[in-house]
């Protein structure tokens, strides 16, 4: 009962060989690109009304299994930010009638790995087993999605944990210019400002009762997907996931959340530079607020920023390290969430480079206001197009093209669509896009990095107002 | 395509998972490349993958960090291929590619669409056979700059980043080719030149001293008339001679204290272990699970969880053609020292000397080692992936398909043999010690 769905139409022409000669004039012809055919995500619900969401992948003898759930970081009070992560971390903590090693011990012992994790969009329990173990495994699974129990030392040591997590990101620039980036862009209120785990202050006053309420507001079988790929049927798993998960009954009231609003987008460019003494590179991020998930220009999108900063030929790498040198590697991209996300160019590069890769990262981001010209393009579909099939390959691959589904409400033929409208992006598309989401001249330019070195040249390429940003401002 | 075959069992105290096999042809070129082609129809995608035998352990003295430079020269365009053309051209074929270097090998992968594979082995077979033109000077330049900024962003401009340059250091005598850091020195990377380039071509980038595998959905005759087309023009090189390098035994403990610009201070301890796949080397790798590998993992348990004097511990062998290195790394908690530290870990590797881990702990570390195979033959392509996993055990192994032995070789560890192992490999008296702490960087 499989339903293929043909995803990759042809490319480029077909051309026969014959012969066996080696012709090192002109890089071979390529033949007609193949179709992926898509095994058919077969849908059921449970009693409990959780819906369980099926695709058989029967090449190696696992089972991957994801609960999504449709509620992550963005769900998180004010002055409760970090609340939603700290809560996933802590289901695997104690569940049902185990301790927290107890769980760890039966669920690894079946060879099973198990993680809790959450996003800004979602939150998430994910397991791949050997499908031999599967039916001992999802007990467990269940326990910590069903039934976590919350124990008070448990959230005290991951509080730690955590908290000297945060200690310890003083001592790294890329963790550095994670925090300063979307703090600077967002602000300290929009939940998009603040890292996803929360700052110490946070932290530090989170109770079992703010964890408790997160999770029954959130973990219900109405706001949850069941996510299934391996190598199994309907027949041979819904009984098993019916016994695991069929009773799962909601305690009081979902929670009514707002979708978290699209923040106010940049005005004028500014330039923040956070100090890191003896650095050997700086850390530099560009942007602004980006788009969210819903946009219709998804494609064009993934087509422009392949131009700009999406793969080793983009336009960001070759200049900042192939033509200069100054950098291992550069990119860009769009974080497209239920709400706008960021888009950021990226780069470490070497200290007494700093100022002349800004210019150069800004050299490009005005280039891509400009027509892109006919080769530059249909490279960027192609890669994009012909690359797609491989982002299904193993059954973790394929549960994640899933839960963008599940997480984005997107329509099934997402797939199906995506390659085909992806060939269809014209230069004049990507103008338009990059006119309305490319601005330079409004983006925010943060770098961390030695600012006895680099905020002089910095400062001479009159970009904006420069604002010295305390290290302690980003943990606070 | 992994063929199962499901193996019954009795009362076996473990239970063994569904055979490992993954079906293959070998065949040698003329020139001396050994092609190995694996069919694999699951998604329409071909991985090529090519090993050289070759490693910064063939590196030498003032020439540090030279076989990681060179790869990087691999993928500027060839006398075929121009400049830049190397990745645009894979990249309009919707192709994704990388290579990497450690010790012993350096390895490039191509993953693509079916319909491209030609335009793989045309890449692949230019660069082998005819990687030097008039422009490879300026390419040499162009990417020492990038593997500086390699260096500083991945070793100078990271905590600890220093740890692992001393580890070598501290555990290898100067002459031994394992005592530098693939990444090399910057002075070494200024030194470097293109005569250097072009004799390390002519001696190591020889069919005769690599491995092509091509898996995924091919169809093997056709595959093997296109490898012959493209590599049967590839001079054969002079054999490679093998490395001879002076041995490498600590006769005492070895201590020393870094400071870099850190919060918390960090704890390596390191000793000498048996070579990859050689005796002793799976135990080695069971020990580190045993210590490290989740929460009731011994080491993780008590200085994470129970006495909560340490952010992390990690444990691992790693495992080298010339000989291995185990290694235990733990981070000390605010307010914690290494002492203390230092000497838990010295309790625990105690009780595995007195006593045998229990029949739990065994049967755990191995269902999930036996589980992670089941997960490495997901993936066609990339690192790590099967086409990558063949190439690796035809160089390390002499057969591609050793994956059941591999995992036989796990099972096959006992207790016993684990408990004499700590005793023997990993004695108190005999090893690196290296404590980070926090000041200035040096």
């Amino acid at each position: 009962m499989k339903k293929a769905l043909i995803l990759l139409c042809a490319v480029a022409a077909s051309v026969t060989l014959s012969a066996q000669q080696a012709n090192r004039k002109q890089p071979p012809a390529i033949g007609p690109a193949p179709t992926l055919k898509l095994p058919a995500i077969q849908k059921h619900k449970l009693s409990s009304g959780l819906a369980v969401w099926l695709v058989e992948h029967h090449e190696v003898p696992l089972a991957q299994i994801n609960l999504i759930v449709r509620s992550g970081s963005a769900a998180d009070p004010i002055g409760k930010y970090g609340v939603g992560s700290l809560t996933a971390a802590m289901l695997d903590e104690g569940a049902g009638t185990r301790s927290s090693l107890d769980l760890a011990d039966a669920i690894e012992f079946l060879g099973a790995n198990l993680s809790t994790a959450s996003s800004f969009d979602s939150s998430a329990i994910r397991m791949s087993v050997p499908v031999a173990k599967l039916a001992e495994a999802l007990p467990l699974m269940a326990d910590v999605a069903l039934r976590p129990s919350f124990p008070a030392a448990e959230l005290d040591r991951l509080r730690k944990e955590r908290l000297t997590g945060l200690l310890q990101a003083r001592d790294n620039v890329g963790a550095l210019v994670q925090l300063a980036f979307p703090r600077l862009v967002f602000g300290p209120t929009h939940r998009y400002g603040t890292s996803a785990n929360g700052l110490p202050a946070t932290i530090e006053a989170l109770t079992i009762d703010d964890l408790t309420t997160f999770y029954r507001s959130h973990f219900r079988p109405d706001n949850a997907t069941l996510l299934v790929v391996g190598d199994l049927t309907p027949a041979s798993a819904l009984p098993m996931l019916e016994k695991a998960f069929g009773g799962w009954k909601p305690e009081g009231m979902a929670a009514l959340v707002a979708e978290v609003p699209n923040a106010p987008q940049l005005a004028k460019r500014q330039v923040y530079l956070v100090d890191k003494p003896e650095a050997a590179q700086s850390q530099i991020r560009i942007g602004w607020v980006g788009v969210a998930r819903s946009t219709p220009d998804y494609a064009v999108l993934e087509v422009l920023n392949t131009v700009l900063g999406g793969s080793f030929t983009s336009r960001l790498n070759q200049n900042l390290r192939e033509k200069n040198g100054y950098a291992y590697g550069a990119s860009s991209g769009f974080d497209m969430r239920i709400s706008a996300g960021p888009f950021v160019a990226a780069a470490g590069v070497q200290t007494d480079k700093t100022a002349d890769a800004i210019r150069e990262f800004f050299n490009e981001l005005n280039g891509i206001l400009t027509p892109v010209p006919v080769d530059e393009l249909a490279k960027a579909r192609n890669y994009v197009a012909l690359g797609f099939p491989g982002e299904f390959e193993t059954t973790g691959d394929m549960a994640r093209k899933l839960e963008e589904l599940v997480i984005y409400n997107l329509p099934e033929a997402t797939f199906s669509t995506f390659v085909p409208s992806v060939t269809a992006v014209t230069a004049a598309d990507l103008q338009r896009a990059a006119a309305r989401f490319i601005q330079p001249e409004r983006m925010a330019v943060v770098v961390v990095g030695d600012r006895k070195l680099i905020e002089g040249p910095i400062r001479a390429l009159n970009l904006g107002p420069v604002t010295i940003v305390p290290i302690d401002d980003l943990f606070r | 395509m992994v063929a199962l075959a499901v193996v019954t069992i009795s009362a076996a105290p473990r239970a063994q998972g569904p055979a490992l096999t993954v079906p293959y042809t070998q065949f040698t070129l003329p020139n001396g490349l050994n092609v190995i082609l694996h069919r694999d129809t699951s998604v329409p995608v071909v991985a090529v993958n090519v090993w050289y035998h070759v490693g910064s352990a063939n590196e030498r003295a003032g020439r540090t960090g030279f076989a990681h430079l060179f790869e990087h020269v691999m993928f500027e365009g060839s006398t075929h291929v121009p400049e830049g053309s190397f990745d645009t051209w894979l990249e309009a074929a919707g192709a994704n590619n990388n290579g990497s270097t450690n010790t012993d090998r350096t390895n490039y992968y191509i993953d693509l669409p079916a319909n491209a594979l030609e335009l793989a082995l045309f890449l692949e077979s230019d660069r082998m056979g005819f990687l030097l033109d008039d422009k490879a000077p300026g390419k040499v330049d162009g990417q020492r700059d990038v593997v500086k900024n390699e260096k500083r962003q991945s070793v100078d401009n990271q905590p600890y980043g220093q740890a692992f340059v001393e580890l070598s250091s501290l555990l290898y005598p100067p002459a031994h080719p394992y005592s530098w850091p693939v990444i090399g020195s910057m002075d070494d990377l200024s030194a470097a030149s293109f005569e250097d380039v072009a004799r390390f071509f002519r001696t190591y980038y020889v069919p005769n001293n690599a491995s092509l595998v091509i898996a995924g959905d091919l169809d093997l005759a056709q595959t093997r008339k296109l490898v012959e087309k493209w590599f049967d023009d590839v001079p054969r090189g002079k054999p490679v001679p093998a490395l001879a390098p002076p041995g490498a035994v600590l006769d005492g403990v070895k201590r020393k204290t870094i400071t870099d610009r850190v919060q918390l201070p960090r704890l390596y301890l390191a000793w000498h272990t048996p070579g990859l796949l050689k005796p002793g080397d799976a135990t080695m790798d069971i020990v580190a699970n045993l210590l490290s590998s989740g929460k009731n993992s011994r080491l993780y348990r008590r200085l994470v969880y129970d006495l909560q004097i340490a952010q992390d511990v990690t444990a691992f062998q790693q495992s080298q053609a010339l000989g291995s290195n185990f290694m235990i790394m733990a981070t000390a908690r605010p307010g914690q020292g290494l002492d203390k530290i230092q000497a838990v870990i010295d309790e625990e590797l105690d009780k595995l000397r007195k006593e045998t881990p229990t029949g739990r702990e065994m049967t755990r570390a191995l269902n999930q080692t036996e589980a992670s195979f089941y997960r490495n033959m997901e993936r066609v392509g990339g690192f790590g992936g099967k086409a990558d996993q063949l190439n690796a055990y035809f160089k390390s192994a002499g057969t591609p398909d050793f994956f059941a032995q591999d995992l036989a070789r796990y099972r096959a560890v006992t207790a016993a043999e684990v408990q004499a192992a700590v005793d023997r490999y990993l004695p108190k008296d005999r090893r690196v010690e290296l404590s980070v702490i926090p000041g200035d960087k040096k």
